[in-house]
């Protein structure tokens, strides 16, 4: 039986009287890779966002590694530690070196040694594959640079989960091959679990065990493994696949 | 124009020249600690405080320092305070000051962008990690030219210290103009003085800007 | 209290006659924006221009009023105007012309920002019309402008307004010459007069220039949304 690391129960959400999550349930094992797909717009990204408190919702609630959340700050800070997030728009800190910038939160928020800190940044580098950038300023790197460097910052604080917005859409499409690799690569070798908002099909095709297809913030399916992409259930999934075009 | 008098008037604009440097300097720097707290005030929501800096700030950037330093120096004696007119000028730049930079700074803070502030907290920072880190560097840089766009401001203000008598720059002018009667004369040297002061300040302040902004933002 | 300073507020027609200084300094200020907004907006297009004589001497006009402080620019109008080209107006119009010259410095540097910021598709579609660079000018890019730099605009309102108290300086009967003439006038019977004439006239502006202020800052906002 494989361990559960994520459960969310009846979550739902509203800006003013506008609801954005209808009653979401859904749950994650450790290891496994589920992708959200859907068309554009809000939803996606609330609920990733959701579910390391940079958004708050009404009802529901998220358990996670066993532990129901309680959702104050100091909480969130806490369990932030353990999930990694990385933006469509990297954010690197502008005003760092790109070893600063994987450094700052294992040394400031975890207390780790500078030391310490700075030889697991330089491997993660090498990794990442931009080991000789260490000392260069965000500014110096092109997008899937700036980004891969992003998944490295994340990946210092030894999440457990890791959550990407829509990571590879503000880059050139010569650049999204790195980041996707990158990500396969934590899947394939280290286990990552990993939710992942994208829309790259044939990645999340590759890359998914479990899909969540949203519309206007309601789960419509919820298909294990591959079955998604060669057996939607629904309508709106059949023209969303279709309107896609990979 | 007469050179002659201008010449013979030198020794008299150098010393108001001076005058009006220091009280500028005084007051900037004063300023700063003023806004600056304010805005740290504000930026970190502390009850009571912030509602208080913003009836200051309000008040102070809506009235003319002309009447702040005339309520200083001639009301507030009757009140049983009596000060200095330099003190007076003092206070009142700072205090005129501090309205202007606090709005700079907290403009500054503002103005670092939402994403960023998240991935700190993705990170697991706290507020005040975030803040340290994040808000108050690039907040900072982002409040660059308002600050100095403030300083000059403040300097030419130093002007009005004239109205209660403190040797300055304008007061100097004045009173040569009053005790010769040549008008044309002082006034030049008067901007000419200002034009010392401020040219290259200006040229200073917006290299500044520009070598602060690339440091943290890299364009 | 029957001494109290406060009662000289409303003496005879002392309160009214603070009204009337506020109602000078208000209008020198006004006339001063019409007019200087409407010169400034020629500058600020022609510190667009390509020639570069044009936008060199329009550049120093700005950085004049950049560096003179404004009691100084009061004084150069006041005793220069006067002794060298003998014209022996009242303070109130040499001050409004002095501000509508600052006025227009400030201003011309708003419009260049905003008219090289208005998109240049904004432009050759205007011109792909047929409009004349002069009507593209007042049609398109000057109403964009306008509303892209309206908070600065309202902030140099506000700036002017609380200038006005230097008119005191060149012996205008503006708010704070009233204020200092009732208490001079009421300084034996009544010494704390002076704390709440001062007060008063804080009061004053305040609540002239404040709306402005909410008003700056609520457009701004909005632009942002």
């Amino acid at each position: 039986m494989a361990e559960r690391i994520l459960e969310v129960k009846n979550l739902s959400k509203s800006y003013g009287d506008q609801q954005v999550l209808h009653d979401i349930n859904f749950s994650l094992n450790k290891g496994e890779v589920m992708t959200m797909l859907g068309p554009s717009g809000i939803g996606k990204s609330t609920l990733l966002r959701c579910l390391n408190g940079l958004e708050d919702f009404q009802t529901g609630e998220l358990v996670f590694e066993g532990q129901t959340i309680k959702p104050s700050a100091a909480n969130w800070q806490q369990l932030r530690q353990k999930i990694g997030m990385v933006f469509q728009s990297y954010d690197l800190f502008p005003n760092m070196t790109v070893l600063q910038n994987i450094t700052l939160a294992p040394i400031k928020v975890q207390k780790r040694s500078k030391q310490e800190a700075e030889a697991e940044a330089r491997k993660l580098l090498k990794r990442v594959q931009l080991a000789d950038y260490a000392d260069a300023y965000p500014r110096e790197l092109s997008g899937g640079q700036k980004q891969r460097i992003a998944i490295a910052r994340a990946l210092a604080m030894h999440p457990d989960l890791m959550l990407f917005d829509e990571v590879t859409a503000s880059l050139d499409p010569e650049m999204v091959r790195s980041v996707l690799d990158l990500i396969k690569e934590l899947s394939e070798q280290d286990h990552m679990t990993m939710i992942i908002v994208t829309h790259e099909m044939n990645f999340a095709r590759q890359i998914a065990d479990q899909v969540l297809f949203l519309d206007e913030g309601t789960i419509l399916e919820q298909t294990a493994g591959k079955d998604f992409f060669t057996n939607p259930q629904t309508q709106r999934a059949k023209d969303f696949l279709a309107s896609m075009d990979f | 124009m007469d050179w002659q008098i201008i010449q013979q008037s030198l020794p008299q604009f150098a010393k108001g020249f001076q005058e009006t440097l220091w009280l500028s300097f005084v007051g900037i720097v004063g300023a700063m600690v003023v806004g600056l707290c304010c805005s740290l005030l504000q930026y970190f929501k502390v009850p009571v405080a912030k509602q208080l800096v913003s009836v200051y700030v309000e008040l102070f950037r809506n009235t003319p320092l002309l009447i702040q330093l005339f309520s200083l120096y001639y009301a507030f004696p009757v009140m049983g305070l009596k000060m200095s007119a330099v003190t007076c000028g003092i206070i009142g730049l700072v205090f005129l000051g501090g309205a202007y930079m606090a709005e700079g700074f907290t403009g500054g803070f503002d103005g670092v962008s939402q994403t960023q502030i998240d991935s700190g907290k993705a990170l697991g920072m706290s507020n005040w990690q975030l803040a340290r880190y994040i808000v108050f560097p690039q907040g900072f840089s982002l409040s660059v030219p308002s600050l100095a766009a403030n300083i000059i401001f403040l300097i030419k203000e130093t002007s009005i210290f004239s109205v209660i008598a403190i040797p300055e720059l304008t007061n100097t002018a004045l009173d040569l103009i009053g005790l010769y009667y040549r008008s044309n004369e002082y006034l030049f040297v008067l901007v000419i003085a200002y034009a010392i002061i401020l040219i290259p300040l200006s040229l200073l302040l917006t290299w500044l800007e520009k070598r602060v902004r690339y440091g943290t933002f890299g364009n | 209290m029957e001494h109290s300073g406060i009662s000289v507020l409303f003496q005879g027609r002392n309160f009214v006659r603070l009204l009337g200084g506020l109602w000078t300094s208000v209008w020198i200020a006004a006339l001063a924006l019409l007019f200087g907004l409407l010169l400034g907006a020629l500058i600020g297009l022609a510190r667009t221009s390509k020639n570069k004589l044009v936008r060199a001497i329009f550049r120093i006009y700005l950085e004049f009023f950049r560096i003179v402080p404004t009691v100084v620019l009061l004084f150069l109008f006041y005793y220069i105007l006067p002794r060298q080209f003998g014209l022996n107006w009242p303070g109130s119009v040499m001050a409004t012309i002095a501000f509508a010259l600052w006025v227009s410095a400030e201003f011309s540097d708003i419009v260049r920002g905003a008219l090289i910021s208005v998109p240049k598709v904004q432009q050759e579609s205007g011109l792909a019309l047929g409009l004349s660079k002069w009507q593209l000018f007042i049609y398109v890019l000057l109403p964009q402008a306008f509303q892209l730099e309206l908070p600065a605009t309202i902030n140099l309102a506000t700036r002017v307004i609380k200038t006005t108290s230097l008119l005191m300086m060149i012996s205008v009967m503006d708010l704070i010459n009233v204020g200092q003439q009732i208490i001079e006038a009421n300084n034996q019977s009544h010494p704390t007069a002076v704390f709440w004439i001062y007060g008063l006239i804080f009061l004053l502006y305040f609540i002239v220039d404040y709306p402005l202020s909410l008003w700056s800052k609520k457009v701004a906002r909005r632009k942002q949304d």
